[in-house]
């Protein structure tokens, strides 16, 4: 346990200097772009020294790590005092990522499972073709595709969702259904497999035996084991939902952290990406560490030393 | 059966990558803004774009472009990551502790985010941007497999033998272990083909991709951002069913391929 969480915060570490290291070691001037052409040397002397490109790479990692510790995960430069902090930035349209990729979640996990265990139960029949051509669909087709494909079939045909640029939950539903396809895909494979290794199991044996009835048999004894490996994927996949986030945000014109990230990167706004960047990646550890933990309270035979 | 299936569709995408800019008909930057927008036609076979360029020509150069990232992306990613892997396994002890570490962190987070985080540092980012920053992360699943196979090839008799004849450790990687890698690398391998295609083609989408317009990510923003104009909905079509033809391919591949997923598709 201890361990689990101590390479959690190694891994953290890890992706901050990475992330640090690749920002600020690459050559390449965010002071021209940001300053723009005509700036005197003072101007860009000043900016310099806002970004701290003056002091060594040290200096500026030990600052950046300064940052995370008092949360605000540094400032906006120029003018730092009349900008928000970065964190404060961040945690603005967080809570539009989190909802969505929280929502592409539930898309996969209630889509998945119905057509992972009807593939199992009926194995070899077309209802197992269907669910085989649509997992492959759902791999195969890239996101942006089908996330545009959704806006024009029930936006801009048929008109029963809200489409890009509007808010509110029913406008949270193309948006949900284009992060979560891929997850879908995935786990409706795992779940079809997953039963049918679960199905074959000595103990389903027994309750079929002792006369249960089928549905019993599926729902209690057989999904309940089931669903174990498969849940603990999807929570591994939550922070693909996230980066997933960053195309579907594309898309839809959707405030969030990609839309954030993007635009950081194109005003060179280094602060601001890295900031971002670090934030994602620390949910994305976050949620794995914790998944894993939970892991060896619900199943006590993969229990972590 | 799927496999071959995945192997044929996987080599009709390379065909036209090598030769796909000798059958396109037209120059694939050259803008005729006289001619935007146009539908498919005897001379524009998939009609133009929003600059008036051929979309066809557009597709098979896009294919060019998708192949040679690609395989310059695997080839460089496999190397450096059976190498890692191959160093760590024989030599164990420190080299696989630190190996392990690095490996450990770059699987800690998503990669296209690392991807993303290198392109950004670039103003315009050439096609060797690219492949560098796929290829920074992208050699860790080969090093991890490299890594278990040389654990477990190690204790096998063959290797011992020539251990014992004096062969050299160099001598016992390249000539003994790298050959017996090959083919559980495959797995990898032909999915990676579908992952650099995808990670590409996003990065493409977002405005990070190689500057130059006809890379199928490229073409897929292309499509998204005019999908409010009637009669070239179907644009976007094009790239994302190329795209789709690809990743259905190594799918198919990397599952017949794979002892342990056979038949889950």
């Amino acid at each position: 346990m201890l361990r689990r969480l101590g390479s959690g915060a190694l891994a953290i570490f890890g992706v901050t200097v990475l992330v640090f290291a690749f920002l600020h070691l690459v050559p390449g001037d965010p002071i021209d772009h940001l300053a723009g052409g005509e700036a005197t040397p003072e101007q860009r002397m000043k900016l310099e020294h806002c970004l701290g490109l003056d002091e060594s790479a040290v200096t500026q990692l030990t600052t950046f790590l300064g940052h995370v510790a008092d949360g605000t995960l540094g400032h906006q430069c120029p003018d730092p005092e009349h900008k928000p902090s970065v964190a404060a930035r961040i945690s603005s349209v967080m809570p539009h990522t989190i909802a969505l990729a929280i929502a592409g979640m539930l898309v996969a996990i209630v889509l998945a499972l119905p057509l992972g265990v009807l593939a199992a139960v009926r194995r070899g029949t077309w209802i197992d073709t269907v669910a085989t051509v649509t997992a492959l669909a759902g791999i195969a087709v890239p996101m942006m595709l089908f996330a545009s494909l959704l806006v024009l079939v029930f936006f801009a045909e048929l008109g029963w969702f809200p489409g890009p640029t509007e808010t509110g939950p029913a406008a949270l539903v193309l948006p949900a259904l284009a992060v979560g396809t891929h997850l879908m895909a995935m786990l409706s494979r795992m779940t079809r497999s997953s039963m049918i290794a679960v199905l074959g199991e000595d103990y389903v044996r027994t309750a079929r035996a002792k006369g249960l009835p089928e549905s019993r048999v599926l729902f209690h004894h057989a999904l309940r084991n089931a669903l174990l490996p498969v849940l603990t994927v999807a929570g591994m996949q939550f922070g693909s939902l996230l980066t997933g986030a960053i195309i579907v945000e594309k898309v839809f014109a959707r405030p969030g952290l990609g839309t954030t990230l993007l635009e950081a990167i194109s005003e060179r706004d280094y602060p601001v990406v890295q900031g971002t960047v670090f934030v994602i990646a620390v949910i994305y550890v976050v949620v794995n560490t914790a998944v894993d933990l939970l892991y060896g309270l619900v199943d006590p035979r993969i229990r972590v030393a | 059966m799927s496999a071959k299936v995945g192997g044929v569709m996987l080599a009709v995408f390379v065909i036209f990558g090598v030769v796909g800019p000798w059958l396109a008909p037209f120059d694939p930057a050259q803008i005729d803004l006289a001619h935007r927008f146009l539908p498919a036609s005897t001379m524009h076979w998939l009609g133009t774009d929003s600059n008036g360029i051929d979309t066809c020509s557009q597709l098979l150069w896009g294919a060019r472009e998708a192949l040679i990232i690609s395989v310059s992306v695997v080839a460089i990613s496999a190397t450096i990551g059976l190498a890692i892997g191959t160093l760590a396994g024989w030599y164990r002890g420190v080299v696989d502790e630190l190996a392990m570490r690095v490996v450990d962190i770059l699987m800690a987070f998503p990669g296209i985010l690392l991807n993303i985080a290198i392109v950004a540092t670039v103003r315009r980012p050439g096609i060797g941007v690219i492949i560098f920053a796929l290829c920074a992360n992208g050699w860790v699943g080969y090093a991890r497999v490299a890594r278990g196979q040389v654990l477990a090839l190690r204790e096998r008799d063959f290797i011992s033998a020539s251990v014992a004849l004096g062969a050299s450790g160099p001598r016992v990687m390249v000539r003994h272990l790298l050959p017996n890698l090959v083919g559980p690398a495959l797995v990898p391998i032909t999915f990676g083909f579908g992952a650099v295609i995808a990670i590409e083609a996003s990065l493409s989408f977002l405005g990070l991709g190689p500057q130059v317009d006809y890379t199928w990510g490229a073409m897929l923003a292309q499509g998204t951002a005019f999908l409010w104009k009637t009669g070239f909905r179907t644009y976007v079509l094009v790239p994302g069913l190329a795209i789709a033809w690809v990743m259905v391919a190594v799918n198919l591949l990397g599952d017949g391929l794979d002892p342990h997923r056979r038949g889950t598709l």
